[in-house]
């Protein structure tokens, strides 16, 4: 019987099979799920499977999806440009009124417990319930926008505005989302810098972009990367809105017709996958240095 | 804190509470206009408009429970949620206990392969998981369909793949901090890995596991995207993907989707409300711990 503690050179045959199990059976399940599909997503990017024939008869075709995308492909463009601007008010509104809402519950007036419960109560609600919901506000016929001023249009319908109606649903819920992160990361700002500040003669705002803003560092990045990558992933809204149509198209909308939607292209499809996977890939690289960082 | 926190200029001290309430009420804005809503009659709402006060009725309710089927819809999400939840978090403890308790070489890459996965953007995999799903045949007590495509179990496995990063990052974090005396005197004792496992490690992790079980409750009973793809008959979806079924083709009655977007809330909002402080934690754990 040892007496000693020396870490893994303790463990018993018995106990390397466990952890090896442990550490086996989990790292399998996401392989399986998340890794082989991902580099599945990439391979068929360069074939022309339509997803009918055996995979023996694939061709690769090289770059042929990726030119066809970009050249003949007419959603492409639209969607491209929907995600940018989804990412761009996700990121210039939602963000800074998330964190502007933060800044000023942490000021601790009374009934903090109100304001802060009811800002992030939509978290809980998925966003294709947040698509239910606002549908009230916005249906031509019934809804309360037309309702109050009588206007007739489709705000779920229309093309040349629905975008920016789905960016209104999708704003009240991310900035909610982000109040609370930084509600949690004001909390954990030590008082004392506060303090210090204050004596030197700093104004609030000042306190607050030079001392208390750089404090958060690892918060901001955190709030940075989970933006973007939400306005990468963004779906479930458009989707019960119009399946991504007609003035709502996103990328993983694109993907997604292209799979389970009349025609299948599976090379096509995969194409556009393996594009959100590179930009989605760079982010998560940087997500994964700061967050690992300590380590 | 208030005491510490700059006080608003005198004069205006009343501005603040007034700022913040107005935001908070049109925060609730879109849901309490979903509540009132969802207890009044169409035909009242369409001839007075929604701004006008009658033709309340519980018939909303009644209705949407039986024209989207919702009892069968529930048993589906909860069949659903309840094993991807405890598997996620099953998983996600014996990754981060290896992690944590041990240090091999790849333990960081290890965390990274997960943590990754967790951030991937699902529709960018959904070709081979779709293609996969249907090559793969299970037996018919598994599933009617006969494949991992259209079968609960299919949509478990996926959920639990992508939620297992987070919550072994979070665990591994929570665990690192747990004090190896603990083990030492452990394996003094004699006890093997898997007691010390299940004896110090998961008893000593209840709170980062309560936090975790409510928010990934909460997000894999949210979950839309996987639902909907990999599900095809409609008597499978749980019930975030079933409310479609209450919109028509050329008519959708509005009181109706909100009575029925209220029911496929509730689960969430008794969350949020009993649980909050679960959820809270859980969602900044993951953020502050960096």
């Amino acid at each position: 019987m040892a007496t000693t503690y020396r870490g893994i050179n303790q463990l018993s045959g018995r106990d390397k099979v466990i952890v090896g199990l442990m550490v086996v059976v989990p790292t399998l399940v996401v392989v399986w799920l998340v890794w082989l599909p991902a580099i599945g997503s990439v391979l068929l990017s360069f074939t022309n499977w339509d997803g009918i024939g055996p995979i023996s008869g694939i061709k690769t075709v090289g770059l042929q999806n990726y030119r066809d995308i970009t050249t003949i492909y007419p959603p492409f463009w639209p969607a491209i440009q929907h995600n940018l601007i989804w990412l761009a008010v996700m990121f210039f509104v939602a963000t800074p009124l998330g964190m502007f809402l933060a800044v000023l519950i942490d000021r601790g007036v009374k009934g903090t417990k109100f304001y802060q419960t009811s800002i992030y109560l939509p978290v809980v609600l998925s966003l294709a319930l947040v698509g239910f919901i606002w549908q009230l506000i916005y249906s031509r016929d019934q809804g309360l926008i037309n309702t109050l001023t009588g206007s007739t249009v489709d705000w779920y319908g229309d093309p040349s505005v629905n975008l920016w109606a789905a960016l209104v649903a999708a704003t009240w819920r991310h900035s909610g989302y982000i109040m609370l992160l930084y509600l949690a990361g004001l909390k954990g700002v030590d008082p004392s810098l506060r303090e210090a500040a204050k004596v030197d003669g700093a104004t609030e705002r000042q306190t607050f972009f030079r001392v208390v803003l750089p404090v958060m560092r690892p918060i901001n990045v955190i709030v940075l990367v989970v933006t973007f990558i939400e306005s990468l992933r963004a779906f479930d809204l458009v989707w019960v809105i119009n399946k991504g149509r007609n003035g709502l198209e996103l990328i993983s909308t694109l993907v997604t017709q292209n799979v389970v939607g009349e025609a299948s292209r599976i090379g096509f499809g995969s194409a556009l996958a393996t594009i959100m996977l590179l930009i989605s890939s760079v982010l998560v690289f940087f997500y994964l240095r700061i967050v690992m960082k300590e380590d | 804190m208030s005491d510490l926190a700059v006080a608003p200029r005198s004069g205006r001290r009343w501005l603040l509470p007034v700022f913040l309430t107005v935001v908070s009420l049109v925060y609730l804005g879109p849901l309490l206009l979903a509540l009132v809503n969802s207890f009044r009659d169409y035909a009242y709402t369409a001839q007075n408009g929604y701004i006008s006060f009658g033709g309340f009725t519980f018939d909303n309710y009644k209705n949407a429970w039986e024209q989207a089927d919702f009892g069968l819809h529930f048993a589906n999400s909860a069949i659903i949620t309840i094993p991807a939840v405890i598997l996620t978090l099953f998983l996600s403890c014996c990754v981060a206990f290896v992690v944590a308790r041990f240090s091999f070489k790849f333990n960081i890459a290890l965390l990274g392969l997960f943590m990754a996965a967790n951030l991937l953007p699902p529709q960018a995999l959904l070709i081979p998981v779709y293609r996969m799903f249907r090559a793969i045949e299970v037996p018919f007590w598994v599933s009617d369909s006969g494949t991992l495509l259209n079968s609960h179990l299919g949509l478990i496995l996926v959920n639990v793949a992508f939620q297992t990063g987070f919550c072994a990052f979070v665990l591994s974090n929570y665990m690192r901090a747990l004090p190896r005396e603990l083990y030492e005197s452990a394996v003094i004792d004699g006890a093997g890995v898997l007691r010390q496992f299940f004896t110090i490690t998961l008893p000593l992790c209840r709170p980062p596991l309560a936090a975790l079980a409510v928010l990934q409750t909460t997000w894999i009973y949210n979950e839309f995207f996987w639902a909907t793809v990999l599900l095809q008959q409609g008597d499978k979806f749980p019930v975030t993907s079933s409310l479609n079924n209450l919109r028509g083709q050329f008519f959708t009655d509005n009181n109706l989707v909100a009575a029925g977007s209220m029911i496929v809330a509730v689960p969430t909002l008794v969350i949020f409300f009993v649980l909050q402080r679960h959820f809270v934690a859980g969602l900044t754990l993951g953020a502050t711990k960096g």
